[in-house]
């Protein structure tokens, strides 16, 4: 083993153990491995023996991994993952710090990581994936990545340095064309909704950024899995023509978005698996995976439900207010506009928020707070009161609502903020833990 | 227009253009709990929105500009009427004001045709003095040229004395103007670096944020009642004064006079000024957009501790 990924390894851990002293993020540690061993990863998940997973797309990563990975591990597989949501090349550093040891080993088959689109080829360079799930492209944080169309490349790049196998998203043209890019040899499957269901794809995408000449539908074979919901929309079926079907499984996180992310899981768990895979274990591996921190978790304030609910971008915002919006609850809304939610928060005005008109929105909080506040205005949805102060407007909210079921809708680094005070008030899981079941 | 609605907004009204033979792309867009902010009944006239190409051009939410005008034509008196205009179809017959928006390259491609099939048409209503408002990519379009990284020269429409040079550095941020119009707050994010020709007057002066070009200070381009900005954000519903100023020019137009009611803009001034004291704030004079972006990473004072959250993961 290089001494030098061992240096960088114990100099990561005494960053790691400093930075959980201080109750911070997840980044640092990484960070401080990287600058001493920049191939870090490449000595560390290089010689996994069944290979290194990357899921990447737009929204559904944190989700569909953490379902992937329960599915993999339910069949008797050793999974390295970076379960925190921290999906840049120095999250999956800092989840590394937790298993490795110093000389290097990962006690693991198979590595499932999640990785932002830009992080993602950052992290091919040196590990070149054997398997790569791609999701779907929308516009989010268009600051980073500039352009939708630039997104899109950046996954395509990703595919075309996958070594074994890609698992594609067959309902999203601007994964669907990835197939074109793949090297030689490499095995593609697909997700996607049951032909019965595609009326309800506007649900899971915005249309407005795809054109009518984009390729027509892929077609499916033996090995793809399509999405079949229930007719009381609770339970979903993973159909695999000519395979065994997975479900009806009825999910612990709501909506059509986790169902869709639970057939991409269920469908790469399928390809990675091979003769192992069993239908049986996969669906009650599903039943059993806990929506992760901030998305459609809840917590228990008081006795009374509490739901946090990240939002990122148009697509992820509405398929946010599509999942709720048939349960309305008194509602809060945090937007910041730091780095890692995006500056530009003009994309709200890309989402329709009618489905809060019916009870309005209580309070509008986070830096851009009155910004919310505006675009509500322009959907017609009252707003009782504007405060910026993320502390003050959650203690007003949790009082003024003290008993009653609330949901928070919120971006990234106010979720984070939130969820800290939640945190501490009511005993959740640390950031970078799990959840008990 | 920025989702699908699951019931038509106006199922359960009467029907309130008797006689009229409307357009089929008619779309007043908006929904009555908007028209019912409203404090007067909308009997001032109607003034007719053109919308230039929704789905290509819009990638920044500039849609927003469109309903922010709708609604505010609403609550002022007046009966808005939008058309959104896709490449291909029939120019309405009626234009009392003309919007565009931001896009991506691969969206600007596919208006470049029907751009020139109404290049004459937007010259001539632009000399009229038929009010403009063209954003990032659609201002670089109403520019002389745009040259490409590759050094490529593309003919605009000429209608503002602009050239817009594609470059590697993109200049992205929050932005700050001061313009004849008041302050103006906005978000940037543009590679094209834009040049002013002669006697070519901006649109406003940069307090915080880079404008054209980085260099010169200036933001956007003025000539008669066109404005070309790169300035996101929407950039009219934080800027109500802005947004008014432009209904003006199309009310005066269309019914030959403007006569505005108070509106509640507490929400709109609210944002607006926020951002202004948040951004200058922080501002010093002439700092490099490097240095100003590297400040932002340091950590702030405990007394502000309401506004700072965690970092990416």
């Amino acid at each position: 083993m290089r001494l030098r990924t061992s240096a960088a390894l114990v100099a990561g851990r005494a960053a790691r153990v400093a930075s959980r002293l201080r109750g911070g993020g997840s980044a640092l540690p990484g960070l401080v491995t990287e600058r001493i061993d920049p191939a870090v990863l490449r000595h560390t998940l290089g010689s996994l023996p069944r290979g290194v997973v990357v899921v990447s797309g737009t929204n559904g990563k944190t989700t569909t991994t953490k379902m992937l990975v329960a599915v993999l591990r339910a069949h008797g597989w050793r999974v390295f993952t970076n379960p925190t949501g921290s999906n840049f090349t120095r999250g999956v550093i800092s989840s590394l710090l937790g298993e490795v040891r110093l000389d290097g080993r990962l006690d693991a088959d198979v590595a499932v990581v999640e990785l932002d689109e830009a992080h993602a080829l950052h992290f091919a360079a040196q590990v070149p994936p054997t398997h790569a799930l791609l999701l779907n492209v929308a516009r989010d944080q268009l600051d980073r990545f500039a352009e939708i169309d630039h997104t899109a490349r950046l996954l395509t790049r990703l595919g075309e340095q996958t070594t074994t196998g890609v698992v594609l998203n067959a309902d999203d043209s601007f994964i669907s064309r990835v197939r074109g890019s793949l090297r030689p040899g490499v095995q593609v499957r697909w997700f996607g909704v049951d032909p019965s269901i595609a009326d309800r794809l506007p649900e899971l995408q915005e249309a407005d950024v795809r054109f009518e000449d984009a390729e027509a539908r892929p077609e499916l074979g033996v090995g793809d899995g399509l999405l079949l919901p229930d007719t009381d929309g609770r339970a979903l079926t993973v159909r695999f023509p000519g395979g065994d079907d997975v479900g009806p499984v009825v999910l612990r996180q709501r909506g059509l978005a986790a169902m869709i992310n639970a057939t991409a899981a269920t469908t790469t768990a399928r390809a990675l698996l091979g003769e192992q895979f069993s239908a049986g274990t996969a669906a009650r591996a599903l039943t059993e995976v806990n929506p992760p921190f901030g998305r459609g978790e809840v917590v228990d304030v008081d006795g009374a439900p509490l739901e946090l609910v990240l939002v990122k971008n148009p697509a992820g915002f509405t398929v946010a207010l599509g999942t709720y919006g048939g349960e309305p609850v008194d509602t809060m809304v945090a937007i910041n506009d730091n780095y890692a939610d995006g500056r530009d928060v003009s994309w709200l005005y890309d989402v329709s928020f009618e489905s809060l008109r019916e009870r309005g929105v209580a309070l509008t909080s986070g830096v851009r707070g009155w910004d919310m506040a505006l675009r509500l205005r322009y959907d017609g949805v009252e707003v009782g009161q504007v405060e910026t102060d993320l502390d003050r407007a959650l203690d007003r909210f949790l009082a003024d609502h003290r008993g009653r079921p609330t949901r928070i809708f919120c971006t990234y680094t106010a979720m984070m903020h939130l969820r800290r005070r939640l945190a501490d008030r009511y005993g959740l899981a640390r950031f970078g833990e799990e959840p008990t079941a | 227009m920025t989702g699908p609605t699951g019931e038509s907004p106006h199922a359960d009204q009467p029907a309130s253009r008797p006689g009229t033979d409307l357009p089929p792309e008619f779309d007043e867009g908006l929904p009555d709990e908007v028209t019912g902010l409203a404090q007067v009944p909308a009997d001032k006239g109607e003034v007719h929105l053109v919308h230039l190409y929704p789905r290509e051009m819009s990638i920044y939410g500039d849609l927003g500009n469109t309903r922010c005008l709708a609604a505010r034509l609403r609550w002022h008196g007046y009966r808005p009427v939008v058309h959104d205009h896709h490449p291909g179809g029939r120019w309405p017959q009626r234009v009392d004001l003309v919007l565009g928006g931001g896009g991506q390259d691969s969206g600007q491609a596919r208006v470049q045709d029907d751009l020139a099939v109404h290049a004459d048409r937007l010259r001539q209503l632009a000399a009229d003095g038929v009010p403009m408002l063209m954003i990032c990519g659609m201002y670089q379009l109403f520019g002389q040229e745009f040259v490409t990284v590759e050094g490529t020269r593309l003919p605009g429409l000429g209608i503002l004395s602009v050239t817009t040079t594609g470059n590697a550095t993109r200049m992205i941020g929050p932005v700050v103007l001061e313009t004849g119009m008041g302050e103006v707050v906005g978000y940037e994010n543009h590679s094209g670096a834009t040049v002013l020709g002669p006697g070519q007057e901006p649109f406003g002066r940069v307090r915080v944020g880079s404008g054209n070009n980085g260099t010169d200070g200036s933001e956007g381009a003025r000539t008669g009642n066109v404005i070309g900005s790169y300035l996101h954000g929407p950039l009219l519903p934080a800027n109500p004064a802005l947004a008014d100023g432009l209904l003006e020019l199309a009310a005066r137009r269309a019914t030959g006079d403007f006569v505005p009611v108070p509106v509640d803009d507490s929400l709109a001034l609210g944002a607006h000024r926020h951002q202004v004291q948040r951004l200058l704030q922080g501002a010093q004079p002439g700092p490099s957009r490097r240095l100003r972006r590297l400040s932002s990473w340091v950590p702030r004072r405990p007394g502000r501790a309401g506004t700072v959250s965690a970092g990416p993961g």
